[in-house]
């Protein structure tokens, strides 16, 4: 199968889990614009690959591997949308075919470069996280200030903003992404790299996330909770 | 310690000179830490305390007499760290850096001891003489947190005093300590960090010139690696190489770990903090399962869905306290009031009965006044405040304020704007971003302060009917949605989302709330009462000498024509400038009469309450105002708001003309 297929199936499985907790085959056809049939025999070449769990009539989920892969995909596929709307000013209707044919061909270098040039955006033009990326650093002001090439080395942990953790569930924050005032607002309150978090609750509505780190507890603005990045305890674990 | 014999205030340096020096002593820390309880419990001076960080805005001082030394106490408002970002934080930070307080007074949190010695450990390296008060130990041990205070004082190097403020436990052994402390002022261990850090300040400090700018030189270099503003600025002038060589070595240091060299060092100020709280505090954990009751009512003031009604609730309950229980209640007092002398502002007579009719009317006016509406208003503030629970209004209806630029904190100057518009100015401090500050400060000079809420009910309530003094109301509150609207696409600026602490719930301490009740309704005493007396006679006066009727003709084209008012209400309106509770007197005396609806229509007394509610904020408002964002600005609100009040009264008074 060609990578660009490949990475569309990924795609499609990772949005179909996110919502459904598993792929069914129909599911992803309906997705793909492709017949059940042709599904059924990507979803055996993907299984062999190792990029996800094939149940026959039961349908897919995502490996490790695929889930990286997949996530990877998506955060290009949406740094071109805001790339294609915010600078090139093309129509809010076409940005998603365009960068869907983008997203395969763009290099680590040029995901880069274009995260750097648009100042790290936290969300698409339709509103959806961009997640962060693997680079080894502590925050988008030290990507951005960096004059030389990308570094080589990677992170190993799946990272996750904030909001998306559970109330109730424990985290340990990798990574805040943001203007340096309010980096270091979170750093003096005590959010400082690999510290344990919990996220108490989430208000209504996209309101503020409240989070206890410290023996304190904070509530902190949706769209600034967005770009503090977590690695969950649980995952760590296990 | 009882008795002489261990007496810590014998050994002054060198006997009780001629003149007596004043010893300055500062309390920082944290917000919402009970500086300020400590401050009322040394110094016997009323500071505002409440349950939300930010209640103090402005510094306070207060006088300490103790074991014959004469101290001066000054209260900061809260602050988090020295690099600090809103106004009230620099505020302190200004005053422990440039100022130099012979004791700095460090009050840190028993139960949140982490976050709190980060500031101690910043603090620190400004190397000033400092004690540690921790407070809130009741509150800690209610946790299961035991605090080994002398393990601590040796990791400092500083004196340790455990407090329970509120209850005035460890206050005098606090007192012994600052007078100790001023003869021996001990100075805090300061922690080294990392070496590649550490090799970097060593090399800015052999560029700086000893003594840079009054500071110590290791501070100043530590400020340098940050990148802070204030220091760079300063170097600049001094040593302009050191700049270049500060910024060199944080890149280097960003290079190494990634992250920018501030956060790198409070990165690490935490991890030392981490490292000496796990020697030094132990936690029982009697039941990780038993929920708190913070979290118990948490989770119904902050539920999706009945959160919301907890809150109209609220706000229901407290308008109608305010138009029907206290209006009911206003009419019994006014009653009985008139009972002893009638109410009856005479404008003819000797001079003795113009003063006796001004002194009495003022007087019943400022008591039905105050007795049902100030008090009850102010006592629900303050439970609000000091339960804790105006910290979740905040977080419940930030979303909400995003529609005009705001956050979830500016309904804390929102809500106090109900009671009076100039603490309500103030308390924007707390917003971080000036953009959001400024809009914050001019939504609240169009909230309906107490004064402006009487004379809708005088007017309106009273003599029209009680749904058009709430129709009043909505109208203001609609107002105050579009204009916020559009003054956050207008003004230049950012908006910047909310970071807050979210306290503990209290049980709302009954003195902490009566006290705070009457200080503010006695702060509103003092000036609304003799304003009354003295407003009377100035009336009466300029009435006497013929000079209202040229202020009045000079007004007319406004008020006549566009308003379609009576004549004389164009004097009303300048004596509203001083004060708006004045309006209802003024208005009283010069037609000689309290029942309004005899000298206007009902359009014409709502027109006239639509143009008091928003017309130029009084007086006091515009000076504080000016204060804050200068008079530009604050000419700018004054006259944006006539011009609103002008035009909303007259497009009023064609409508209204054809309904009523």
């Amino acid at each position: 199968m060609a990578s660009e297929q490949l990475e569309e199936y990924l795609e499609s499985i990772l949005d179909i889990e996110e919502k459904e907790g598993i792929a069914k085959t129909s599911a992803i056809a309906k997705c793909m614009k492709v017949s059940p049939a042709s599904v059924t025999e990507a979803l055996q070449t993907l299984a062999d690959k190792g990029f996800i769990h094939y149940e026959p009539y039961k349908g897919a989920t995502l490996t490790d591997q695929g889930w990286e892969m997949a996530r990877k995909v998506k955060r290009r596929h949406r740094l071109l949308e805001v790339f294609l709307h915010d600078v090139l000013h093309i129509s809010q209707n076409n940005i998603h075919d365009e960068a869907c044919k983008m997203e395969h061909t763009l290099s680590d270098e040029t995901e880069c470069a274009l995260c750097k040039m648009l100042k790290a955006p936290a969300r698409c033009p339709h509103g959806s996280l961009i997640e962060a990326c693997d680079r080894d650093v502590g925050s988008c002001s030290a990507c951005l200030a960096e004059p030389g090439s990308a570094r080589v080395c990677t992170r190993d942990e799946p990272l996750m903003p904030v909001t998306s953790l559970k109330p109730g569930q424990k985290a340990t924050i990798a990574f805040i992404r943001g203007d340096t005032g309010v980096v270091q607002r979170l750093t003096d309150l005590g959010l400082t790299i690999r510290t344990e978090i919990q996220l108490v609750r989430k208000a209504p509505l996209l309101g503020p996330v409240e989070i206890a780190v410290r023996k304190t507890k904070l509530a902190i603005d949706h769209t600034i909770a967005d770009h503090i990045f977590v690695t969950s305890c649980m995952e760590k674990a296990g | 310690m009882k008795g002489c014999d261990t007496c810590s205030g014998c050994h002054l340096p060198s006997g009780p000179g001629p003149i007596m020096r004043e010893y300055v002593v500062a309390l920082a820390g944290n917000a919402n830490v009970g500086k300020s309880a400590i401050f009322n419990q040394l110094t016997g001076v009323e500071q505002d305390i409440g349950n939300w960080p930010g209640k103090t805005v402005e510094r306070a001082e207060g006088l300490l007499l103790h074991r014959g030394q004469r101290i001066r106490v000054i209260d900061l408002p809260g602050i988090y760290s020295i690099s600090a970002l809103s106004t009230e934080e620099q505020i302190s930070r200004e005053f422990i850096a440039h100022d130099h307080p012979d004791v700095v007074v460090n009050v840190v949190d028993a139960s949140a001891l982490e976050r709190n010695l980060f500031f101690t450990l910043q603090l620190a390296e400004l190397e000033s003489p400092m004690i540690l008060a921790v407070n809130q130990m009741d509150l800690a041990a209610q946790k299961g947190i035991s605090i080994d205070l002398r393990k601590l004082s040796n990791l400092l190097g500083v004196p340790v005093v455990a407090t329970t403020a509120i209850q005035g436990k460890g206050i005098s052994e606090l007192t012994d300590a600052i007078v100790s402390a001023v003869s021996t002022r001990p100075r805090p261990h300061t922690i080294s960090y990392g070496k590649e850090v550490e090799d970097r300040i060593r090399e800015i400090m052999h560029l700086l010139p000893s003594r840079a700018g009054g500071y110590p030189p290791r501070w100043t270099a530590i400020k340098l690696l940050e990148g802070d503003s204030d220091a760079l600025w300063e170097a600049r002038g001094q040593v302009p190489d050191v700049v270049a060589a500060a910024r060199a070595a944080a890149a280097e240091l960003e290079k190494i770990h990634g992250e920018p060299a501030r956060a790198i060092l409070s990165a690490e100020r935490y991890h030392a903090a981490e490292r000496m709280v796990a020697e030094f505090v132990t936690i029982r954990v009697p039941g990780e399962q038993g929920i708190t009751l913070t979290e118990r009512i948490d989770r119904l003031a902050l539920h999706p869905f009945l959160g919301y009604v907890l809150l109209i609730l609220t706000i229901g309950g407290l308008l109608v306290w305010t138009f029907i229980i206290g209006a009911w209640i206003s009419e019994i007092l006014l009653g009985y009031l008139s009972m002893i002398a009638p109410v009856e502002p005479l404008m003819t007579g000797s001079i003795s009965a113009i003063i006796f009719n001004g002194a009495w009317t003022g007087l019943v006016a400022a008591l039905t006044l105050i007795i049902p509406y100030v008090i009850p208003f102010y006592l629900f503030l303050a439970l609000i405040e000091d339960s804790g629970f105006l910290t979740r209004f905040s977080l419940m209806l930030d979303r909400g304020m995003h529609k005009m630029g705001l956050h979830g904190k500016a309904i804390i100057p929102l809500v106090l704007g109900f009671g009076c518009t100039v603490p309500a100015c103030l308390s924007c401090r707390i917003i971080e971003s000036s953009k959001q500050k400024f809009l914050a400060a001019f939504l609240v000079t169009l909230v309906p302060c107490s004064a402006r809420t009487i004379v809708i009910l005088g007017v309106v309530a009273a003599f029209v009917n009680i749904w058009w003094a709430l129709a009043l109301y909505a109208l203001d509150f609609i107002l105050i949605v579009i204009l916020g609207r559009i003054a956050y696409r207008v003004l230049p600026g950012e908006s910047v989302g909310m970071i807050m602490e979210m306290p503990d719930y209290h049980v709302p301490h009954v003195p902490t709330v009566v006290t705070q009740t009457w200080q503010r309704t006695k702060s509103l005493l003092w000036i609304v009462l003799p304003s009354y007396l003295i407003g009377s006679i100035v009336i009466t006066a300029m009435y006497a000498a013929g000079l209202l009727a040229p202020v009045n003709a000079a007004l007319a084209p406004v008020t006549v024509l566009l308003l379609g008012l009576p004549l004389m209400t164009g004097v009303v309106f300048i004596f509203g400038i001083i004060r708006k509770e004045m309006i209802l007197l003024a208005l009283a005396a010069i037609f000689g009469t309290t029942v309004f609806s005899t000298i206007m229509t009902p359009v014409q007394l709502i027109v006239f309450a639509i143009v008091t509610m928003l017309y130029v904020p009084c007086i006091s408002t515009i000076f504080a105002l000016a204060q804050e964002f200068g008079w530009r600005r604050a000419l700018a609100i004054t006259l944006l708001e006539t011009v609103l009040a002008i035009f909303c009264g007259a497009v009023a008074f064609r409508m209204l003309s054809l309904v009523l």
